[in-house]
């Protein structure tokens, strides 16, 4: 079994609080190459700024070729772009990719390459009325404020200022999602087995439409995929005490194995296979419940001609807000799932 | 002028809520003993700083008081359930801001704080009619990354939640963080205490670091019946012009400080601040008050037989919100004004205190 120690904490942490804002990924992209570097066979920076590794498998004494398995998370995070500059340190914003604008007001922020402190304001109480109170503030009626004499550009990235904490069984930070999946990817890196070509792309723009992914599934043509990612738990209590049947996923219950969502049906071998593993390995996992929501898997499986793919996800609760919360037991799991999941993978396995 | 910073960066990193001011009350304790002659609590918990005058005489000094409340505004725990905390309101509190926002939970049960933030439940977890729009307090819950029964070992029904944004050093020497209400005013008391040190003054002083203020005043009623001024001074902080407030109710930061017209304000304490403001060129604005001031010094003017009052405000930006900001040149202003007004008292000033 793989365990997560300080060096994996550490790691997390620094992914975590690094800015990556869908198209703009250089931050993690750096952290990436560095960790990645010492363990690659080959190692680049594609077209659309995704890094692309591979770990050769032995070709043992059959001529068989080994299994090219492709391994995905993505890099960037949702957040925001600067659209104006609004004068005396306001400036107005968009949101990247799914943000509820309810999650924006009296938020901390950072805004450009070199993280400039910033806020977004709400009226004070004291100001607002109650029918008024009932209402969601627009983002077209908010400003990220960097104080009198904040400077950015029309088209810096920004995001939540919030900090990597871990609490007890948990960790609470921004962009766990797919922070998390960059980390494990990272550490089965250096954990290849070698029955297998390990193709790994940490991909760039999956929050705006699964780009990343789309061009680094084309260029290393794997015979499958795994798309290794965080998902949304809604596991909370209901207000009427009625029981939660739409929880999606539940935190501290294991890796979140899909069976289908909006982007793809997940290939039935590979959700076997994991299934039969974790049972095997004594090592505890979910079924998500099938449903909305997408992950790279959808872009990779229809590349080419086509590749059976399969996601695996650690849940985490408040999804793309400043502080979402993951269980370090489900990171673990998911990191030994797919660690054993490597192992044992055969080409017989896409014979089924 | 000492650099206020580090102690107001201190003072909004601890909590402090109304009728829990204790955390805070230590820190401004220990930052105002060596600037005042006597330091006491009161009965109720607010902090009575002394710095004497100079008149001597058989009559007791006339007395000036100048009240900073020190409580916060926050959440209260009312239920948890399978170790989500639900909570309500200390003070006024817009739940628009609070879905994502960091707190600390003081865990009685076990004294811990915790560290935990404030969730919005999925639109299918609310009853009908709650899937869109703002999501009203109560159905807002706090997840601390515990468990149920991690949970339910330490937090007790009753427990404080308080902000937990981290104090952030902004561009044009400004300053965001929770709770700038009322810290802000604490830390311009104590450089006006700093600027007394040099000065002779003839009345004496009451530093006021008062409780409740969010609530019901009740540190400004109590302390004034206690300590009986001859005058009395709320400082506070006002709207500054920002996002959502741009209107005359509210001020620019950075460009001075406001002074109080209306009914809690005798008239000619506002003339004496605006002539001493003149006099040491501190930029000020009178500020409108037509019915109440919403400070304490709607309590402490009521206090025994009357006490004239003056409100002396700091622009901030999203007051009541986890990012409040201010300009620290508006809080040196502040206590530098203070301390003119203070050294401008003379002896036989409050026969001067006339009605027209």
């Amino acid at each position: 079994m793989l365990s997560l120690g300080a060096t994996q904490f550490k790691l997390l942490e620094k992914l975590c609080n690094a800015m990556s804002v869908s198209g703009d990924e250089g931050e993690v992209r750096r952290i990436v190459l560095e960790e990645a570097k010492p363990y690659a066979d080959e190692i680049k920076v594609d077209a659309l700024g995704s890094v692309l590794v591979r770990k050769k498998g032995l070709t043992a004494s059959s001529h068989k070729k080994p299994l090219k398995v492709l391994l995905d998370a993505h890099m960037d995070e949702v957040g925001f772009m600067i659209v104006n500059d609004d004068e005396n340190g306001f400036y107005n914003f968009e949101t990247v990719g799914g943000i509820d604008p309810r999650h924006l007001v009296g938020k901390q922020v950072i805004v450009g390459r070199d993280h400039i402190p910033g806020v977004i304001g709400a009226k004070p109480i004291h100001l607002t009325t109650v029918d008024e109170r009932k209402n969601t503030i627009s983002t077209d009626a908010m400003r990220i404020d960097l104080g009198p004499e904040g400077k950015a550009k029309v088209g810096d990235r920004a995001t939540f200022a919030t900090k990597f904490k871990r609490v007890g069984p948990s960790i609470m930070s921004k962009s766990i999602d797919d922070r998390i999946g960059v980390a494990i990817l990272i550490e089965l890196l250096k954990h290849a087995p070698k029955n297998i070509e390990l193709c790994l792309s940490f991909s760039v723009q999956e929050e705006v439409g699964l780009r990343g992914a789309k061009v680094a599934a084309h260029y290393f043509e794997p015979d499958l995929a795994i798309a290794v990612d965080s998902t949304p738990a809604r596991d909370l209590p209901d207000y009427e005490g009625n029981e939660n049947i739409t929880y999606n996923t539940k935190l501290g219950e294991g890796p979140a194995i899909y069976l289908a969502n909006s982007s793809t049906i997940d290939d039935p071998r590979l959700v076997r296979f994991l299934e039969e593993t974790a049972i095997k390995e004594n090592i505890q996992f979910q079924f998500r419940q099938p449903g909305g929501g997408g992950t790279n898997a959808g872009a990779i499986q229809r590349s080419r001609a086509g590749v059976p793919v399969v996601s695996v996800s650690v849940p985490h609760r408040y999804t793309h807000s400043p502080v979402s919360v993951s269980r370090i037991s489900d990171w673990k799991n998911t990191l030994n799932l797919l660690h054993m999941a490597l192992k044992n993978m055969t080409a017989d396995l896409l014979n089924r | 002028m000492t650099d206020i910073l580090p102690f107001l960066k201190s003072i909004i990193s601890v909590s402090g809520l109304s009728g829990y001011e204790t955390p805070v009350a230590n820190l401004i304790e220990e930052k105002w003993t060596p600037l005042v002659d006597e330091i006491s609590r009161s009965r109720l918990g607010s902090i009575h700083g002394l710095k004497k005058g100079s008149v001597s005489g058989k009559a007791p000094r006339p007395s000036v008081l100048i009240a900073a409340h020190m409580d916060a505004i926050g959440l209260m725990v009312t239920r948890i359930v399978d170790g989500f905390i639900y909570v309500t309101n200390i003070g006024g509190v817009d739940s628009r801001v609070l879905p994502g926002t960091p707190v600390m939970v003081h865990a009685t049960k076990s004294g811990e704080s915790l560290y935990g933030v404030v969730a919005m439940p999925p639109a299918n977890l609310l009853p009908e009619g709650q899937s869109s729009g703002a999501v009203a307090l109560k159905y807002l819950m706090i997840d601390t990354g515990l468990t149920a029964s991690e949970v339910s070992k330490r937090v007790h029904n009753g427990d404080r939640v308080s902000f937990n944004t981290e104090p952030v050093e902004m561009s044009g020497g400004c300053v965001s963080g929770h709770t700038l209400d009322n810290r802000a005013s604490i830390a311009a008391l104590t450089i006006c205490l700093e600027e007394l040190k040099s000065k002779t003054h003839a009345w004496d002083v009451w530093a006021l670091a008062s409780i409740q203020e969010e609530v019901t005043f009740a540190g400004a009623y109590t302390s004034l019946n206690q300590l009986r001024p001859t005058i009395a001074v709320a400082l506070d902080v006002t709207f500054g012009k920002g996002t959502g407030a741009n209107d005359y109710q509210a001020f620019p930061i950075g460009k001075g400080v406001t002074l109080g017209i209306g009914p809690s304000i005798h008239p000619f304490l506002h003339k004496r601040f605006k002539e001493v403001a003149e006099k040491v060129e501190i930029p000020v604005k009178s500020e409108a008050m037509p019915e109440h001031s919403s400070t304490d010094a709607d309590a402490m003017q009521l206090t025994a037989e009357g006490i004239p009052t003056m409100v002396l405000s700091i622009p901030q930006r999203y007051m009541h919100t986890p990012v409040e900001l201010v300009a620290l040149k508006d809080i040196q202003r502040a206590g530098r004004l203070l301390a003119e007004f203070v050294a401008s008292l003379e002896a036989d000033f409050i026969n001067q205190i006339a009605w027209d």
